[in-house]
């Protein structure tokens, strides 16, 4: 065990646990945050998507002592109490059905939108295509995300 | 919580730490005294208090004994219940599928939501409209015939200065009416409900009031559930299927950090540690004695499957349903045509696996779940730890969809008998690789048809055997056949019979035989090819024979695709009171006129020259009363042999339409869910062992695979489409169900190729299509 300490959302958290224990779990059963989710554990589906240093990273295969940076969850998306323009676009679509992969599909996309702001039709494919939904969500989300890259079909 | 703060939060169902968190209705809040020494009676359905609450602030609450899958139908329950009680959609929430607080309408499934459950939640809403009439009219003066009601007040018709709100009648109070009805089906007051043409809600699309809290994060998922003193549990599965536990050493892992214990009984194993992390370590590390049955238990993956299915004796071979004299048609056919087709196990596969946290706190045991039938597992683990069942309740929270996955949940029933077992609260979680191997499995079939056509290219004659792997298939949280159960030694005398299927279909065709077949696999308990129900249980199956059969007669007729399905159709005369034919017709069309389809020799002449072919399909069923009909165009890249189904255009008609973008968008999942069907999912086994184990070796469709452009038609086919009493049927899961035949007709018209057996996964295609030098 060891003293850890993270910067998530903006604020710092020192947690006493095993170095190498995965990020995911750090978030959800110590720092209590609910955005990101347990679906594979193995880093191939998404759903425990996080953001650090711009980049959307799988907590659930990332031990937590390797974490450099702030890490942004989707809790950590809205600003000054307004939605991020992802999750107006999310709920504009009415894009989740269960909505237990959402957390993926969203943070993927916002560090794809942040590198690119406007990307293509077939760059949002390749940037989402390892971010899974089994309700199959994906026109929908597809939809989302050229919603909130201002564009309007 | 209070009942103001729990209104507050929109509808969604907040749950603390502790028991009293969530707020019940008031025929159940009488007995709070009860709940807190853990006794959770069932909600009294003849109560009019047990489903509506109305508010000191003029706002209702209802309570409904469903679960919401992603659908919206929680948002549709609110469009209907609103409209009959008069008081605007934004004043309403609505508790769903806890079993102590909300009547057993008996959770989710068979995409009854809205077809069956929808019509006592409008005549309760109906009922509590006539009653609040009724005191108003004594609060008021004013007889019942001269007042109206609009937005929960009601105002007399000839003097607006006398008002009172349905807050100021019943707020905080009961209604303390009895209702009446033989079953909860029936449930009904002495109120009718509106004619269609007067709701206002129902056929507006109000924007689902679960989404905002699923995408900042602020939802509280049955996963996030905390309680003090809470250990975490994972499972360690047999090695192989049929495997006998030996011993289980417990020195492996005793000293790991944060042991608790190793919970162990027959084939069933599980170890307890105080965090997360360390009790997946612990499952990890611990080392069991397992000993192999003498001979490989299961069949030799999909091939050797189909080759025991066909070859063994039926558990269960039904009578065959015969019209006419098929006999004799195919004697005096001018054409024949023989086709078999197979499809494999394909599994639920949920996001992520299976997991609930149990609390035995006070005696009681209390099941934190996103079991869509939360009443089954009530009923269900009840019986299987031997407790009374009012001393057990399932909350039900949302979670993951597997879409059917859950109807025979494990995890629930799991937590709760080591809860037990410790006296402290466990969340019990899955692992990917457990979920992908033993979660229940969609049956496997194997099909066998025959037709005939007459001299002028008209089906005389239908002769279709449909054989499934589904003996023993799974009941919903039955405490004998949960996999715990199995695992422990528990066996029924007889298990579940399965069953096969029909095909759905409206066509006229004189002559029809049809034997349907169920077949047992060699191992039938502790199996990882144990059989549920995945999302219409066995319609896209045999929906998937059926159509390309029908598909290959088109073709040996010499007839469109379309042109020959709507000549059976029209040729009949069959009708029933939801009009099927009549409406199998308009769906049909509406799906032609959108796609823009015109007759055309087939397969394409115009599919391309280069690296990608293309082609159309159609494909056309009905579950119970909801018709569908899906054309998929494809690209068939002939140097890959990768399907993409790049638009899909779905016919579809399910009565009286209550949220049209909900609709829309279940009908896209459902259209999407099955190309991922049609083009992937297939469990891998061997002899011993499931062989899929993450999403790599059980690939799934991907954001690379959606297709360009879905264009869902809502249609009305009613004969009289504006009848006052037009019903409303169900919607979750009838759009999958012809999806894998369009795709199967699409990649023929594109190819020439047939492909028989699904999925249609790349490298069959490319094969297939090596070997017909396309």
């Amino acid at each position: 065990m060891a003293n850890i300490t993270l910067r998530v959302n903006g604020s710092a958290h020192t947690v006493d646990v095993e170095p190498s224990t995965p990020l995911l779990y750090i978030l959800r059963n110590d720092l209590g945050l609910q955005g990101p989710r347990f679906g594979c554990g193995l880093g191939q589906c998404g759903a425990c998507t996080v953001i650090i240093n711009g980049a959307a990273v799988r907590s659930c295969i990332t031990p937590t002592a390797s974490v450099r940076g702030e890490v942004t969850t989707l809790e950590g998306l809205a600003q000054d109490g307004k939605l991020h323009p992802l999750q107006q676009a999310w709920i504009d679509e009415q894009a989740p059905q269960c909505g237990f992969c959402q957390n993926g599909q969203i943070m993927t996309a916002k560090a794809l939108l942040d590198k690119n702001p406007h990307p293509t039709d077939e760059q949002i494919r390749q940037g989402m295509a390892g971010t899974l939904c089994r309700c199959m969500t994906y026109y929908r989300v597809q939809a989302a995300i050229k919603r909130a890259a201002g564009r309007n079909s | 919580m209070i009942r103001r703060e729990f209104l507050k939060t929109s509808g969604m169902l907040i749950v603390g730490v502790s028991a009293g968190a969530i707020v019940g209705p008031f025929a159940i809040d009488v007995d709070a005294q009860g709940a807190a020494r853990g006794l959770y009676p069932d909600p009294d359905y003849h109560q009019l208090d047990s489903w509506i609450v109305i508010h000191d602030d003029n706002t209702a609450t209802f309570f409904v004994g469903k679960t919401d899958c992603g659908q919206g139908t929680g948002t549709s329950f609110r469009q209907m219940m609103s409209d009959e009680l008069d008081i605007a959609f934004d004043k309403t929430t609505c508790v769903m599928g806890t079993t102590d607080i909300t009547v057993d309408q008996g959770g989710s499934g068979g995409s009854d939501a809205i077809q069956t459950d929808g019509w006592p939640m409008r005549r309760v809403a109906a009922e509590a409209r006539r009653v609040l009439l009724d005191m108003g009219s004594q609060r008021l003066g004013v007889p019942i015939a001269g007042l109206t009601v609009s937005n929960a007040v009601i105002t007399a018709k000839n003097d607006p200065s006398k008002h009172v709100s349905y807050g100021e009648l019943v707020g905080g109070k009961k209604f303390n009416v009895t209702l009446t009805g033989a079953n909860i089906d029936a449930t009904t007051g002495v109120a009718k409900v509106k004619p269609v043409q007067e709701l206002k809600m129902v056929g507006q699309s109000p924007q689902r009031y679960d989404i905002p809290a699923k995408v900042n994060g602020s939802l509280k998922w049955a996963v996030d559930v905390k309680l003090p003193g809470m250990v975490h549990a994972r499972n360690v599965k047999p090695p192989v299927a049929g495997a006998k536990l030996i011993g289980v050493d417990e020195s492996s892992v005793r000293n790991m950090p944060g042991f608790v214990k190793v919970v162990s009984k027959g084939n069933y194993v599980a170890v307890v540690c105080e965090r997360e992390e360390q009790a997946i370590a612990a499952a990890k590390a611990l080392k069991c004695n397992w000993q192999k049955p003498a001979t490989p238990q299961l069949p030799n993956g999909s091939d050797g499957l189909f080759k025991y299915m066909r070859e063994t004796m039926p558990k269960s071979s039904q009578a065959p349903n015969h019209i006419g004299n098929t006999d004799a048609a195919f004697a005096n056919a001018a054409k024949v045509v023989e086709a078999e087709y197979d499809v494999p196990f394909q599994g639920h596969n949920a996001l992520a696996p299976a997991h609930a946290l149990a609390d035995p706190s006070n005696g009681q045991m209390t099941i934190y779940s996103n079991d869509m039938k939360s009443y089954g597992m009530r009923n269900g683990v009840a019986t299987f730890l031997g407790m009374p069942r009012e001393q057990v309740r399932v909350i039900w929270m949302e979670g993951p969809q597997g879409y059917g996955r859950t109807a025979a949940d494990d995890a629930g029933f799991e937590a709760a008998y080591i809860a037990k077992e410790l006296g402290r609260p466990v969340r019990m979680q899955w692992m990917r690789d457990e979920e992908q191997a033993w979660d229940t499995k969609g049956p496997a079939f194997t099909f066998k048809i025959r037709g005939a056509l007459d001299a002028q290219g008209n089906m005389t004659a239908l002769d279709y055997t449909a054989r499934s792997a589904d003996y023993n298939h799974l009941g919903y949280n039955e405490p004998d056949t949960v996999l715990i159960a199995q695992l422990m030694g528990q066996r029924r005398d007889r298990p579940a019979a399965g069953s096969s299927a029909f095909p759905n279909d409206m066509y006229a065709i004189p002559n029809r035989r049809t034997l349907l077949e169920v077949v047992g696999l060699p191992l039938l308990w502790e199996t990882p090819l144990r059989t549920g129900n995945l999302r219409d249980p066995n319609g896209p199956q045999s929906t998937f024979a059926a159509e390309s059969f029908i598909d290959e007669m088109a073709f040996a007729a010499k007839a469109d695709p379309i042109e020959f399905r709507m000549r059976m159709l029209m040729a009949g005369k069959d009708e029933d009171g939801g009009f099927k034919r009549a409406r199998s017709i308009a769906v049909l069309k509406a799906a032609a006129e959108k796609f823009g389809w015109q007759p055309r020799p087939w397969p394409n002449a115009n599919r391309g020259s280069g690296d990608i072919l293309t082609g159309r399909g159609v494909s056309y069923t009905y579950r119970n009363q909801t018709v569908i009909a899906q054309i998929a165009e494809v690209e068939v890249n002939r140097k890959t042999g990768r399907v993409w189904v790049k638009r899909a255009v779905v016919g579809h008609d399910c009565g009286l339409v209550i949220n049209p973008e909900a609709l829309r968008r279940t009908i896209e999942g459902a259209t999407q869910h099955g190309i991922s069907r049609s083009l992937y999912e297939e469990v891998a086994f061997d002899t011993e062992k499931v062989l899929s184990k993450d999403w790599v070796t059980h690939p799934t469709l991907t954001h690379l695979d959606a297709p360009a452009q879905i264009d869902v038609v809502l249609v009305n086919g009613d004969p009289n489409p504006n009848r006052p009493d037009l019903p409303h049927y169900g919607a979750g899961e009838a759009a999958m169900k012809p999806v894998i035949a369009a795709v199967a007709n699409a990649i023929f018209d594109a190819t020439g190729v047939r492909f028989r057996r699904v999925p249609f996964r790349k490298e069959r295609v490319l094969a297939a299509l090596k070997a017909a030098n396309v």
